[in-house]
């Protein structure tokens, strides 16, 4: 009896706590949407849509780790590749660029299909195998193919305009384009983690032989995850590719796809925000650091190790268990 | 409903299981019986069909499942609980019940609807959760209860599926006494409906709500029978149940 009135106890705390983080959760959204709606102002344009485009992408791969459990070493697939599809149907066939965008996302989409169907039933290291031999193949390809034009990328793409009336040339115009579609992506990605969907992918994290045994065919459901994953991956890689007018090997090298993991795990895994500020940590470096001799490299792994020797659950999961973050109302999600 | 013929199980060259037929009948609440690693999960396994057979065939309500995937299996009402108690540990007690409820109310691969659009679940979600007893705790974290509760949490979710074959892994292992009662209560309680196969140690539970026993030993069948037949076999009473007298 005594354990009954003490659980209902923790649990009424627990629903007062969910009540001040919702209220916490509102004010920090609010603050956050305003500070990036007036960012072109102080900021330079192009830095903050590159920040926001990797940002997209690493909460895209934030669900499959953080909410699947999946750890992918061939995300790059999905950022280059539709970088590369996003070009080519921008500049080849002259298509408008949310067009140009959906066709990134749908080749994303395909080629997260095909690399989930392969590597889903492996599990752990085995999987992160498979998924870094096929993101290995797809890099050949994209040296070899003809679209791609190998180690020149396709360059001078025009960003044309959206809608076919909004001129996208113009820096504003293409910054609150940018900023549309990642609050899109961000909403998307909510909405699949608060979704019926998104509890059975719970389920399947706290206890797969148990989901398997209520009749749920879980490679089904990490398919779905993955896939998902992968257009949201190619969402922002085809923005990029927009952004930056070019779409280039970098994106689909390995390399890109570990950049990725950086951020998400700087960020907090299993965080719906932290690895937009994982993000928006190595970008900076990256950035600041690119003009210094100092190889920008060793600094990004330094940050790394002393993330996983001392904050181990990133920024923004440590922020959440925190005195402030529980006094705030936060509490770190498995 | 639910029976095996020679059913084998080979690890290399060991056999954990050889040759074993069994028949579950429906409103009947049968034991696997035997002392430890006498193969009573293997062979749980095997009816599930989280392992394999290496021989043998199973048979389901008219149809061979002996090579269906284990979630086919349980789509087909086959439903098992597991040993180490299997509970969704971060979730509430009420939405362990729900996601159990979603498959079989077409509400589990929706992303695009909120929350909220379990929420009429919840009526039966709640009244499973009165007839296990646990309503009381509904809004609680399942890691928080007492090891007894959970496996009470845990039968209410696998009768959320309502089972035509329920298969109990040791439903009492671990539980107080007076949970033993309860749950004791609810298996009886099911099997007026369903077909349950259990493995359990506690010898008075399995005289009292059991009306077919079978003693595995080794992994093969030593006797069957109802449990005043085989608790007088000498043979069981040496291999297993000799113990209890000393």
């Amino acid at each position: 009896m005594s354990h009954a009135t003490h659980t209902e106890a923790s649990s009424s705390k627990r629903s007062e706590r969910s009540q001040s983080a919702s209220l916490t959760y509102a004010v920090f959204l609010l603050t956050g949407l305003a500070l990036l709606v007036v960012a072109p102002l102080f900021f330079y344009p192009i830095f903050l849509m590159k920040l926001l485009c990797f940002a997209l992408f690493a909460c895209a791969f934030n669900l499959l780790l953080g909410y699947t459990g999946l750890l992918s070493f061939g995300h790059a697939t999905f950022f280059g590749g539709a970088a590369y599809f996003t070009a080519h149907a921008v500049k080849e066939w002259g298509l408008t660029p949310e067009l140009g965008v959906l066709l990134g996302v749908a080749g994303a989409a395909a080629l997260g299909l095909i690399m989930g169907f392969v590597a889903i039933r492996r599990q752990g290291i085995y999987f992160a195998m498979i998924t870094l031999a096929l993101s290995q193949m797809f890099f050949f390809f994209c040296l070899q193919a003809e679209f791609t034009r190998g180690e020149d990328g396709i360059q001078q793409v025009p960003r044309g305009h959206l809608f076919g009336f909004i001129d996208l040339s113009v820096a504003t115009n293409m910054y609150y384009f940018v900023l549309a579609v990642f609050l899109i992506g961000m909403v998307i990605i909510w909405r699949f983690i608060n979704s019926p969907f998104g509890m059975i992918l719970k389920s399947i994290r706290e206890n797969e032989a148990r989901a398997t045994s209520l009749g749920y065919s879980v490679a089904r459901y990490k398919l779905g995850a993955f896939v998902m994953s992968a257009a949201l991956a190619g969402l922002a890689g085809g923005v990029k590719s927009l952004v930056f007018q070019f779409a280039t090997l970098t994106d689909v090298t390995w390399q890109m796809s570990g950049e990725v993991i950086l951020m998400t795990l700087l960020g907090g895994i299993g965080t719906l925000i932290g690895p937009i500020f994982g993000a928006g940590l190595v970008v900076t470096l990256q950035n600041y650091l690119a003009t210094s001799d100092f190889p920008v490299t060793i600094i990004t792994g330094v940050v790394f190790m002393a993330c996983v020797l001392l904050f181990r659950r990133g920024l923004i999961g440590e922020f959440y268990a925190s005195r402030l973050g529980r006094r705030l109302g936060f509490e770190h999600r498995h | 409903m639910l029976s095996a013929r020679g059913l084998t199980k080979r690890f290399g060259s060991f056999a954990a299981v050889k040759d074993v037929d069994l028949d579950v009948h429906h409103a009947r609440v049968h034991a696997l019986i035997g002392p430890n690693g006498a193969g009573k999960t293997t062979v749980f396994n095997l009816l599930t069909k989280f392992l394999q057979p290496s021989a043998g065939s199973i048979n389901l309500l008219g149809t061979d499942i002996t090579r269906t995937a284990p979630d086919k299996v349980a789509r087909m009402g086959l439903v098992r609980s597991f040993q180490i108690s299997a509970v969704f540990p971060h979730l509430t007690v009420l939405d362990n019940v729900r996601v159990a409820l979603q498959r079989p109310n077409n509400l589990s691969t929706q992303f695009w609807l909120p929350m909220s659009s379990l929420d009429r679940l919840n009526d039966r979600a709640e009244e499973l959760l009165v007839s296990v007893g646990l309503h009381n705790e509904r809004n609680a974290v399942a890691a928080d209860l007492s090891y007894g509760r959970k496996r009470v949490l845990e039968i209410a979710t696998t009768l959320a599926l309502d089972p035509k074959v329920l298969l109990l892994d040791e439903p009492m292992a671990g539980m107080g006494q007076e949970d033993i009662g309860t749950v004791s209560g609810i298996i009886k309680d099911v099997a007026k409906e369903r077909a349950v196969l259990m493995v359990e140690h506690n010898l008075s539970v399995v005289a009292n709500i059991c009306h077919h026993v079978t003693v595995l030993q080794r992994g093969e069948i030593l006797a069957e029978g109802d449990y005043a037949t085989v608790s007088q076999d000498p043979r069981v009473r040496t291999a297993y149940m000799g113990t209890e007298d000393d």
